[in-house]
């Protein structure tokens, strides 16, 4: 497959009363073509900064790209003109879905005003420029109607029911569910190479998460599209991914196919993560100490006075990102040779 | 099932309608977020209550709270019934019978300092004088895995996990007989989630106490549940023990939530899933069984006849076909 995406020693500093944090230090992601790569992590360790630097949409201000790049179809968006990433990159040909269905919308407009109004400017019908030249600038009779017939289909194939009927309804008048529909439906319209979802089914039921995660693993594999799907939970990654990174305090650990990452995983923080996941035995482990300061965080690796396997050199010696056999890259000085589960 | 012990929580058909009005405030119907439920708690362990959003679990765990009077039904706390008493005679209730928010630590007053925060439950509805309150105190403290050094500090100047540790030191001073958690992990990260739940098990064993678990959480539900109760609209739909409940659900609704939860290792629950649509509204209840709008076996029967909860391999179950 081919690389579609790569970020490369992406460091981002945010401001903070106590110093600069490192948010992100020496960073490093890949996604192929048609590939969806789960990422995940706990609160905190920079999983939504970097969804949001690679849309390059970080705060400004407060956030402060120091080193690195991101390399998205061989063009470095950190280093290309942004009017022109505004205009073929950020909404078309790399799209995003928000964590929560319900203030995502404006409560105020029909879903066809707030649909019809992105494919003004993002539609993949509008030419390089995309759309009208000012915010007052007309919208083409004749794309307008293509578009809308885009939309129709496009709800019809997030089972939104009665799809013109759906269009002139108010987002309150929907269930979160359903507002989830339609943000997967939003985020495909402008028929995007790689989208960005951003713990898409944190705020639903089981039952529902259940079903839009298939519904969005079909739409994005029958079109091609790559994913990159932050998560927290391990469960759900395993559901939709075809590779797993795992990101603790700003930088990546541990980066594998999923079979391998939840079968054989061989960084520490990754093998007490996945025994942190409730046993049906009843079995309780957590992870001892707490999630580092990134205005002070830990010298050498950033997991060592965390974990079980530390030496003198993890505190001392920044471990570098290294390859183990499949395609399984991993930050540590000890990784583990063992299945999931064999811990002491 | 043997039950030696009387409950110390009885729940019998309790009801709790809440009115639906209209722009001008007039009532235009009723959401039946609770609708007939029974159940029984016995002393020392922990009932898990799951279900999903708006199958009425909060509203059940805050009517036995008294934060909402039921409409109809009884609840017998320790053998009295509390359900309809008093607002002065319900206080003295309060102390055995305590609620646990989502976030405990959110509910701390940040102009106050911890030692005050926990003194106060203590002088509302004790009569320990001041030596006495500070030893219970400092015996709390210790048993949530506070130093001492917290007393004099703020709330803002401790972390997210500590300030929880505090709020419920604050519910644990009275000394609890049953505790209602309302969801106390969920937004939690896993590893953060595994010590909270350690530290509950850990209290519950240090003051044996009764926990009320309510969860939409099922693989939180079944690591720390000894027996588990599954609503659905307003209703139970299976009420058993955790283990033979999630090896062998007898209830379709509880079959289709099972298979819903992502699983790590093995195939993709996605896969198969087969349940399609979503919960129907608690404002308009489908006659019959009310889960028959999504259930995949559903019979003629189904719209017509209400299921009672009957007892099928030593659990209880509200379906025609269990």
């Amino acid at each position: 497959m081919a690389e579609l995406l790569a970020v490369r020693g992406l460091r981002v500093d945010f401001a903070t009363d106590r110093g600069p944090a490192q948010v992100l230090d020496g960073m490093n992601l890949d996604i192929e073509t048609g590939e969806v790569v789960g990422l995940v992590g706990e609160s905190g360790c920079g999983k939504t900064t970097l969804a949001r630097a690679i849309l390059g949409i970080l705060p400004e201000g407060a956030a402060r790209i120091r080193a690195g790049e991101v390399r998205f179809k061989g063009t470095d968006l950190l280093r290309e003109d942004p009017a022109a990433v505004n205009d073929r990159v950020r909404g078309r040909a790399i799209t995003f879905i928000p964590q929560d269905p319900f203030t995502s919308f404006s409560p105020l407009f029909p879903i066809e005003t707030q649909i019809m109004d992105l494919m003004k400017w993002k539609s993949p019908r509008a030419g390089n420029g995309g759309g009208p030249a000012s915010i007052l600038g007309r919208y083409p009779r004749a794309r307008h109607r293509a578009d809308r017939e885009a939309a129709l289909e496009i709800l019809r194939a997030v089972q939104i029911p009665e799809p013109a009927r759906a269009l002139r309804r108010l987002p309150h008048e929907f269930s979160g569910g359903q507002r989830q529909r339609l943000m997967i439906a939003m985020a495909l319209l402008p028929r995007p190479d790689l989208i960005i979802a951003d713990e898409p089914t944190t705020a639903l039921d089981v039952t529902i998460q259940a079903q839009i995660l298939r519904l969005l693993r079909a739409l994005v594999k029958e079109r091609g599209v790559s994913v990159l799907f932050t998560t927290h939970d391990l469960g759900t990654a395993h559901e939709i991914c075809d590779r797993v990174v795992v990101m603790y305090a700003g930088q990546e650990m541990e980066a594998a196919p999923t079979d391998a990452f939840f079968g054989r995983p061989a960084h520490p923080y990754t093998r007490r993560l996945l025994a942190s996941v409730p046993s049906p035995g009843g079995e309780i482990r957590d992870i001892p100490g707490e999630v580092p300061s990134l205005v002070t965080p830990p010298s050498g690796c950033r997991f060592h006075p965390r974990c079980d396997y530390a030496t003198a050199e993890c505190r001392d010696v920044r471990p570098a990102l290294r390859a183990l056999a499949g395609a399984h890259g991993i930050r540590c000085h000890h990784p583990v040779d063992a299945p999931a589960g064999a811990d002491p | 099932m043997s039950a030696p012990a009387p409950p110390l929580l009885e729940v019998v058909d309790l009801v709790r309608h809440f009115p639906v009005r209209n722009a001008f405030g007039r009532r235009v119907g009723w959401l039946r977020a609770v609708d007939g439920v029974s159940l029984a708690v016995q002393p020392g362990e922990t009932l898990g209550l799951v279900g999903e959003s708006g199958c009425g679990k909060s509203t059940l765990g805050k009517t036995v709270m008294g934060i909402y009077t039921p409409t109809a039904g009884d609840i017998r706390f320790a053998g009295r019934e509390i359900g309809w008493l008093a607002k002065r005679e319900r206080r003295a209730v309060a102390r055995d019978l305590q609620y646990v928010y989502q976030d405990p630590g959110a509910s701390l007053d940040p102009r106050w300092k911890v030692v005050h925060l926990l003194h106060e439950p203590l002088k509302i509805h004790t009569a320990l004088s001041r030596a006495e309150r500070e030893r219970e105190v400092l015996a709390i403290l210790a048993a949530v895995g506070l130093p001492d050094a917290h007393l004099d500090l703020y709330p803002h100047e401790l972390s997210g996990g500590q300030q929880r540790r505090v709020g419920l030191a604050r519910i644990l001073t009275l000394r609890p007989r049953l505790v209602i958690l309302d969801e106390p992990t969920s937004g939690l990260d896993v590893s953060v989630q595994a010590s909270v739940l350690k530290l509950f098990r850990g209290l519950q064993e240090a003051f044996a106490l009764t926990y009320v678990f309510i969860s939409h959480d099922l693989a939180v539900v079944r690591a720390i549940c000894a027996r588990i109760a599954v609503m659905y609209l307003g209703r139970i739909v299976e009420l058993g023990p955790t283990a033979a409940v999630f090896e062998r659900p007898r209830h379709p609704y509880t079959q289709s939530l099972l298979a819903a939860v992502p699983r790590i290792g093995g195939r993709r629950v996605t896969q198969e899933f087969a349940l399609e649509g979503e919960p129907p509204n608690p404002r308009d209840v489908p006659s019959g069984c009310r889960f028959r709008t999504r259930c995949p076996h559903v019979q003629a029967r189904c719209a017509v006849e209400e299921p009672p909860l009957r007892e099928v391999e030593g659990r209880r179950v509200a379906c025609h076909f269990a």
